[in-house]
């Protein structure tokens, strides 16, 4: 009886003293967020418009018209970012594992392999990718090369590979190292190799543990893959840009932005979630 | 001839000595007990016996052939050596059963038919017939360490190494594990012990070593060092421990 | 005698630059509008008045000072008795001569001088500034009267901004290398069909190359000339589409081995590509802007601004 009145008002019954607490406590909570989120919307919707530039902002960014009409070749624009991504993004994942075992070489004789690790990734991660493209994308060309080989698309994607491997080596090289020296010693005291103990029991786990971290290296990477405009090929981008100049309008860089979130948020959702469950695994 | 024999074995790290002079000699199917205090070189002897750990000077040898020669190619003959660790033994992402395979596939180059049969029968031998698909994750930590001794004998090892392989787990798990030592034991298998567990080495050691500041201070029958050391120190770490 | 007078002019002038600051902060920070019900407000409305009187007054014989007569242009441009021009960072030759406007050297630089003078400017009235291609066309108050930097006049850009009459019609040149002419390239609209072409991205050539030439593959984009330039020396692309004086320029200073193959003339019936001023939409000082310019075109003072700044293509093939 006397626990029954304890049960504070608008709580289900059945709760234990402390889960009524956290419920309310959660609904306090919950109102205030949503009040604040209110407002704030609010504030933006009802205050931005009244700004006095708000109209010429409006036409410049957020034409309708320039939007339904410049749209569908952005979108026939982006396939190519998705082609680009599609070619370099396994090329990235092979060249960074090996860069990462160059890492992770013991041997005294591989000496040189370790060092040659270390110097690539210190430079490609020290550099801005767009200049890494210029350097590349026009100066290798420059040599000489015959055609097709000068293919600002085939530079250009070797420039985005060897910087965003250096990144990925960097990654997977942490998840090598973030598995228990007593794993090695258990594999090779089993009479396995260094090289079996690395490819059956290392890697496999250290691969799994980095995955979300690698998977948002992979979603800079496509926001990156613009960056080759610089140096010719037409992607969503430079697309966005010509129909900038031909229409003195900003609306299709709102237009590239809405695409590229179509696919980078839930893809950053993702990695997010995978990033959770392998806490709550290790945990 | 000893089975296995350490000649004047050193072992240093850097200027911390891990191995002072060690000598010992174990015989066919002997279980042999190292105790003493941590840090006091059981763990290192045994990775050294392994060959996971270099020696500095001394000699190891196996069936009266040197294996500590530098230059060696180590995994054939760690292949003949198994050894269970305290902790972090078996491989996450494999299942029991994988664990198990691992090393009679890739060492041994046999092939996944050949070996259900055997490592189904070595499961059973060991009442974990019911856990070979589990992951270690779904082991309790006893089961776990039992586990391990079987991925261990699955490469029919000519002597076990157990480095503390009770230490990190729950006092209601420990029996277990203890329990699969006694069968080995009865079976004939040739072993060393580093242990805590000083009633285990009482009852079924045949020689019993207390390690002592990276030496082997004093050795012996279990009755008599338990029952009547010879040296201080000794007596005084069984006071401490017993 | 003259030198009392150009000292008392100074002197006007001096009081001239005072009145003009109260004008210009009382424009700038009016008192707040709730200000004028109170009793402060009122006197202050009446002062207002007052100076607001004086301002006009001030500003009518100011500019009869500058200009020396009554302009179209008064009180229109940003700043009083100040023709602000923007054009490009860097702007290039032959349109500006060494990036440096202020010498009045280079077609456009020549022409805009020529409009101040129409519009009632001295010379040293003329200031300049810089601009890109983005910020001349990104929305909110701009920092120029007008910007002049090869804009082509096109309907679609119009309908965001507004232009001037043409100053220029420019021919339309193909930019190539004398390998890609070696390899047998001519000034053939079938031949042209066959090369890998770039183009500024920001330019009007793209379209036209779309519109005109139809390449077989699509063209690569760039985000300015020396992109281009800089393509077409890796041999990345065989021909770039540009305006006939940047053409020739970059043919002759930047390409090596640089080669006019052919131009599309300047009166081809479709798509003139004209270059005009650019305004922020609704400027009125593009209205005398525009009398400015179609009386320099009458009076010939515009080709005599081409013919000294801009070279004759006489030896560039037209393409067929």
């Amino acid at each position: 009886m006397t626990d029954q009145t304890s049960v504070p008002r608008g709580s289900a019954p059945g709760l234990t003293r402390r889960q009524a607490y956290e419920q309310r406590l959660r609904r306090r909570s919950n109102t205030l967020a949503a009040g604040s989120t209110l407002a704030v919307v609010l504030a933006v919707v009802v205050l931005v418009p009244l700004a006095p530039g708000w109209d010429a902002v409006k036409r410049s960014f957020f034409n309708g018209q320039v939007f339904a009409k410049t749209f569908p070749g952005l979108l026939d624009a982006f396939l190519m970012n998705v082609a680009i991504f599609l070619w370099c993004a396994p090329i990235i994942a092979i060249l960074g594992l090996v860069i990462a075992l160059f890492r992770d070489v013991r041997s005294p004789a591989l000496y040189p392999l370790r060092l040659f690790g270390a110097i690539y990734t210190d430079v490609f991660r020290g550099l801005p990718v767009i200049l890494v493209i210029y350097l590349i994308g026009f100066g290798v060309p420059g040599l000489g090369l015959p055609r097709p080989w000068n293919s600002p698309y085939v530079w250009g994607s070797l420039a985005l590979i060897l910087v965003y491997a250096a990144y990925v080596a960097e990654v997977i090289r942490s998840g090598i190292d973030s598995i228990h020296h007593s794993q090695r010693a258990a594999a090779a005291s089993l009479g396995l190799s260094d090289g079996e103990t690395m490819r059956y029991v290392v890697l496999p786990q250290a691969i799994r543990n980095v995955a979300p971290a690698n998977m948002n290296l992979f979603i800079a990477l496509q926001k990156d893959v613009a960056l080759l405009s610089f140096i010719g090929p037409v992607e969503v981008f430079r697309q966005a840009g010509v129909y900038k100049s031909l229409l003195a309008n900003f609306t299709p860089y709102v237009g590239a932005a809405v695409i590229f979130l179509a696919l980078t948020i839930p893809a950053t959702r993702y990695a997010d979630y995978l990033m959770n469950k392998q806490r709550r695994r290790q945990s | 001839m000893a089975k296995l024999a350490l000649q004047s074995v050193t072992k240093s790290f850097g200027d911390n000595i891990v191995c002072r002079g060690i000598d010992l000699s174990v015989d066919e199917g002997e279980m042999v007990c190292l105790i003493g205090a941590s840090g006091s070189g059981k763990s290192t002897l045994l990775r050294c016996i392994n060959l996971l750990e270099p020696i500095d000077d001394g000699r190891i040898l196996l069936d009266g052939v040197d294996i500590s020669e530098p230059g060696l190619d180590p995994q054939p003959i760690r292949a003949r050596i198994g050894i269970v660790f305290q902790s972090f033994n078996l491989f996450p992402h494999m299942t029991a059963a994988e664990n198990v395979m691992l090393a009679p596939r890739r060492v041994l180059g046999k092939s996944r038919e050949t070996l259900e049969a055997p490592v189904k029968a070595l499961f059973d031998r060991f009442d974990l017939g019911q856990r070979m698909q589990h992951y270690p994750d779904q082991l309790s930590g006893g089961q776990q360490q039992r586990v391990a001794i079987i991925r261990a004998l699955a490469m029919q090892p000519e002597i076990m190494l157990f480095d503390e392989i009770t230490s990190a787990l729950d006092p209601e798990l420990v029996g277990e594990v203890l329990d699969v030592l006694r069968q080995l034991r009865t079976e004939g298998m040739t072993m060393i012990l580093a242990t805590h567990e000083m009633a285990f080495a009482r009852e079924l050691a045949d020689k019993v070593c207390f390690l002592d500041a990276s030496r082997i201070l004093e050795e012996g029958p279990p009755e008599t060092l338990f029952s009547n050391p010879r040296e201080d120190r000794t007596r005084a770490f069984l006071k401490r421990v017993l | 005698m003259s030198l009392r007078l150009r000292k008392s002019r100074a002197g006007l002038s001096l009081t001239h630059g005072f009145v003009q600051m109260l004008c210009w902060s009382l424009d700038k920070f009016p008192p707040p509008s709730n200000l004028w019900t109170t009793q402060q407000g009122r006197t202050i409305r009446q002062m207002k008045t007052v100076i607001t009187s004086a301002c006009l007054l001030a500003a009518t014989s100011s500019v009869a000072l500058a200009a020396g007569h009554g302009s179209c242009a008064d009180g229109l441009t940003l700043e009083e008795n100040v023709l602000t021009i923007a054009t490009g960072n860097p702007a290039y030759y032959p349109w500006v001569l060494n990036d440096a406007p202020e010498s009045g050297e280079g077609y456009e630089a020549a022409v805009a001088y020529a409009i101040a003078e129409e519009l009632g400017f001295e010379a040293d009235a003329v200031k300049w500034v810089r601009t890109s291609f983005d910020e001349a066309i990104q929305p909110g108050a701009k920092d120029f009267d007008f910007n002049m930097q090869q804009y082509s006049i096109t309907p679609e850009r119009e309908q965001m901004v507004d232009f001037s009459l043409p100053y220029y019609t420019s021919a339309m040149a193909v930019l190539t290398t004398k390998g890609v002419v070696d390899a047998g390239a001519t000034a053939t609209l079938d031949s042209l069909k066959g090369l890998v072409w770039g183009a500024d991205a920001n330019t009007t050539a793209l379209p036209m190359l779309t519109e005109i030439v139809a390449p077989e593959k699509d063209p690569l984009l760039y985000g300015d000339n020396t992109d281009v330039t800089a393509a077409m020396q890796a041999n990345q692309i065989d021909a770039a589409l540009f305006d006939l004086p940047t053409a020739l320029y970059l043919s002759a200073v930047v390409v090596e081995g640089g080669v006019l193959l052919g131009q599309f003339p300047a009166e081809r019936s479709e798509n003139p590509d004209q270059f005009g001023l650019l305004f922020e939409e609704g400027n009125p000082l593009r209205d005398c802007v525009n009398t400015a310019i179609t009386a320099l075109t009458e009076s010939g003072k515009l080709a005599e601004i081409e013919a000294t700044w801009l070279q004759e293509a006489t030896g560039v093939p037209v393409i067929e």
